[in-house]
């Protein structure tokens, strides 16, 4: 028979090893529709039609972030015939928590209890049979990491499914909670059956004061006073509110139940272990040293020795290919304009994407190293103070570095923060980290133009990158996620060695998910450039690139860019090609330019930088696009973003470029250009504290109450 | 007094979680309710975060949100 089982548990569980575990390789992975959220979807090794839907981690089913509406919608609304709740052995206390919650729905479901491996080494034991009978629920004690008990875990869930054994317990409580949930579940039960909700689980949701839930159930008023009084005298009764009510009481029974079947030996050697890493690693003087130093090896292992041997390796066998290609074409005399798609358009266009891939498997497998062993967890605490400012936290910090070498892993390492509305905002930052691909261009200016003052332009450009990024986040902060931030509450999970396998998974999963964008997007649109590179607008193809549509394009959108300072086709048309890959913005202007230089185009140095800085902000390319594109799920959304960029890329480029003409840079630029730098700063940091100000004074009128009751407490 | 005044290496026991709404949600859920021990294990290099030790594991929580946090000092 058919089934569908939900895996469900907090983070750092060991719930994706589990998953992989259970699966192998016969996954896939997919977004929650309209969300960021992750869903992964699989098979399960050695059965017939039983599949597995791996639900994000989560702490409890409340209505507050992404990650836990979709788990409840999920629960609720697509009825799993089976749940396979994971809970780490280590940390018990905790993970009964969502489980306590979890029984409620009347699925039938089987604990997985996790690292028992560890419980048993550091002496401890947890006593699996109370467990199962106070709980209500089979359990099964598993190491997933060492795929010990996996293949019990999937027989016993397999069993309570096709038994139907519904959770034995869903009353945890005791007193006036028990009261006010009984009471409420008589009073809603027609209304729940009604919507298809498990009585139980609406009841509690009742009590708990969970909004979506009464909206659900489309209570009347009548039922609503009935609520009030029911939840109000059970307040009065406890002297507590609702929320703390509940929480309280499945803590109560857990602690309870902890004292009976857990005997605990202390802390697990992992535990003392983590104590010790971190009495280093999150020290008050080494924490940022150390930290910068494990970027930098990263960085130069993928960049450098590792990822260029790789990636020149990579390209040499994509050449070898090509060229075997060309040959075989020239030999079968096939149509020239057929021969130029295939070899200049198709061949060249996803090759050069293609070249990328060792350096983003490479990358990928440090940062899930980095992940899976604990330590992104470190980076977020020491670095949340920095992050805070512009409505992030600590968790971005990795994405936004490894945006400085390429947006594209960039984009899709975002998916290790763990909540929806820092993982859009962080996805909307990367893109003003300069990528590696634009050093390329930033080198070619800085050694046509700006000869006396390298390091200068060069710092300079980094840096406004960040700056203009921080602005943005803050406009974008004020406007868009006006929001509260998710809370930044974070476990620090203990340092474990990652499992070779999931290491390995997540490559080949990163990989997969970029040759599928190579092969898709990219190849589309390294199609749609080559026609508009190669053919005129009578649909003759010709062989001066000044004639095609592609200058016919540039020529129509010169003028725009002509308050910029370089409203030439010839620039236009290289923004244009840039878009399939940063670096063919200089080699587009190169070929065009010819023996004229890029002195041609930019008559002074002050358009030449305002090229720049577009150059730096504007829309990124087709490859981060799709990224871009995957990670939002929404086309809409996506074009949105690439409007915003190009259109913020404008507004800075224009405004550098007009106030250094008004400062009188505009016709002979070399002499003043450390000045215009200055200007510039000056300006960035006016308009940065300028807008902090106007929006940190907004955010405080909104929680009025909670600024005065603030300065209340510093006057006493 | 209230948990972000906790000295690094003390324990106390939480009386009060104060607050409202997600994060007030995200406290109780992750453990911190009435009655609970916890230990203060750390400051994070820069000041802020702290991170604290209860219910036999690690958790990291923002002072100003350690502020809605009522504990006697053990």
């Amino acid at each position: 028979m058919s089934m569908t089982f939900a895996l469900i548990g907090n983070q750092n569980c060991g719930k994706t090893t589990l998953f992989n575990q259970l699966t192998g390789s016969n996954q896939h992975v997919g977004n929650f529709p309209g969300v960021t959220v992750e869903k992964k979807e699989g098979i399960i090794k050695k059965q017939k039609d039983k599949f597995v839907v791996d639900l994000p981690g989560i702490y409890s089913i409340s209505p507050y972030t992404a990650e836990e509406v979709v788990t409840r919608d999920f629960l609720i609304n697509d009825r799993p015939d089976g749940i396979i709740n994971i809970i780490d052995a280590t940390n018990i206390e905790r993970n009964l928590y969502l489980s306590l919650q979890i029984i409620e729905l009347g699925i039938p479901m089987v604990i997985a209890l996790n690292m028992m491996d560890e419980i048993k080494s550091s002496g401890s034991f947890i006593d699996v049979k109370m467990l199962s009978n106070e709980l209500g629920v089979p359990v099964v004690p598993i190491s997933a990491s060492k795929n010990d008990g996996i293949d019990e875990l999937v027989s016993v869930a397999v069993k309570t499914v096709e038994n139907n054994d519904k959770p034995a317990k869903t009353d945890f409580c005791k007193g006036s909670v028990h009261r006010a949930i009984h009471s409420l579940a008589h009073l809603i039960e027609d209304h729940a059956e009604r919507k298809n909700i498990p009585v139980r689980f609406a009841a509690t949701k009742l009590v708990e004061g969970d909004e979506p839930m009464i909206k659900l159930l489309d209570l009347n008023q009548n039922e609503l006073d009935i609520l009030n009084h029911v939840v109000t005298e059970m307040e009065t009764n406890l002297d507590t509110d609702r929320e703390a009510a509940l929480a309280d009481m499945r803590y109560d029974f857990i602690t309870s139940l902890c004292q009976k079947a857990v005997v605990k030996a202390g802390q697990t050697k992992e535990q003392e272990r983590s104590i010790k890493i971190d009495a280093l690693l999150t020290h008050k003087f080494f924490a940022f040293p150390i930290f910068i130093g494990i970027m930098a090896l990263i960085f130069y292992l993928t960049f450098g020795v590792l990822g260029a041997y790789l990636s020149s390796g990579f390209s040499y066998l994509i050449d070898v290919v090509t060229a075997a290609a060309d040959n075989a074409l020239y030999a079968l005399d096939i149509n020239k304009a057929l021969h130029s798609l295939i070899i200049d358009g198709i061949f060249a266009g996803v090759g050069s994407v293609l070249s990328f891939l060792p350096t983003i498997v490479i990358l990928f497998l440090f940062l899930s190293i980095l992940e899976d062993s604990g330590y992104m967890a470190r980076v977020a605490f020491v670095m949340d103070k920095v992050l805070r400012k512009i409505g992030l936290s600590g968790r971005s910090f990795v994405p936004l570095i490894i945006g400085f070498g390429c947006s594209v892993p960039a984009i899709m390492a975002t998916r290790t923060l763990s909540s929806e509305r820092d993982r859009k905002m962080t996805i909307l930052l990367v893109p003003f980290m300069s990528c590696s691909a634009k050093l390329p261009i930033y080198a070619v200016f800085v050694q046509a133009f700006f000869t006396s003052h390298k390091a200068l332009i060069m710092t300079f450009l980094y840096v406004f990158g960040i700056i203009m990024g921080i602005l943005s986040c803050l406009l974008l902060k004020g406007v868009f996620f006006k929001g509260k931030p998710v809370p930044f509450v974070m476990e620090l999970p203990a340092y474990r060695f990652p499992s070779f396998k999931s290491v390995c998974l997540h490559m080949w999963e990163k990989a997969k998910d970029f040759i599928v964008k190579a092969f898709t997007i990219i190849f589309c649109a390294t199609i749609v450039i080559w026609i508009l590179q190669n053919f005129d607008t009578h649909f003759n193809m010709v062989s001066d690139s000044s004639k095609s549509i592609l200058a016919a394009i540039g020529g129509i959108a010169a003028p725009v860019f002509k308050p910029l300072g370089f409203g030439d086709w010839r620039a236009a048309t290289a923004l244009i090609t840039g878009l399939t890959a940063k670096e063919a913005v200089v080699s587009t202007l190169q070929m065009l330019t010819g023996d004229a230089g890029l002195s041609s185009i930019f008559t002074t140095h002050l358009a030449a930088l305002s090229f720049l800085i577009f150059t730096l902000l504007y829309m990124p390319c087709v490859a981060a696009m799709a990224a871009i594109r995957r990670e939002f799920d929404s086309t809409v959304k996506s074009i949105y973003m690439m409007i915003y960029q190009t259109a913020f890329a404008y507004a800075a480029a224009f405004c550098v470029y007009n106030a250094g003409r008004l400062m009188g840079f505009g016709r002979d630029a070399a002499p003043g250009i450390a000045e215009i730098i200055i200007g510039i700063f000056l300006v960035a940091a006016i308009v940065c504290v300028a807008l902090y100000l106007i929006l940190s004074k907004n955010h405080c009128s909104a929680n009025c109450s909670k600024c005065a009751k603030n300065s209340k407490n510093k006057s006493f | 007094m209230t948990l972000d005044k906790l000295k690094v290496g003390s324990s106390g026991v939480i009386t009060a979680v104060g607050g409202k709404g997600a994060l007030r949600r995200r406290l109780l859920d992750m453990g911190l309710t009435p009655k609970t021990e916890v230990f203060v294990r750390k400051v994070a290099p820069l000041g802020d975060p702290i991170e604290l030790f209860l219910r036999g594991y690690e958790l990291t929580i923002r002072l100003e949100d350690a502020k809605n946090i009522e504990i006697l000092k053990k």
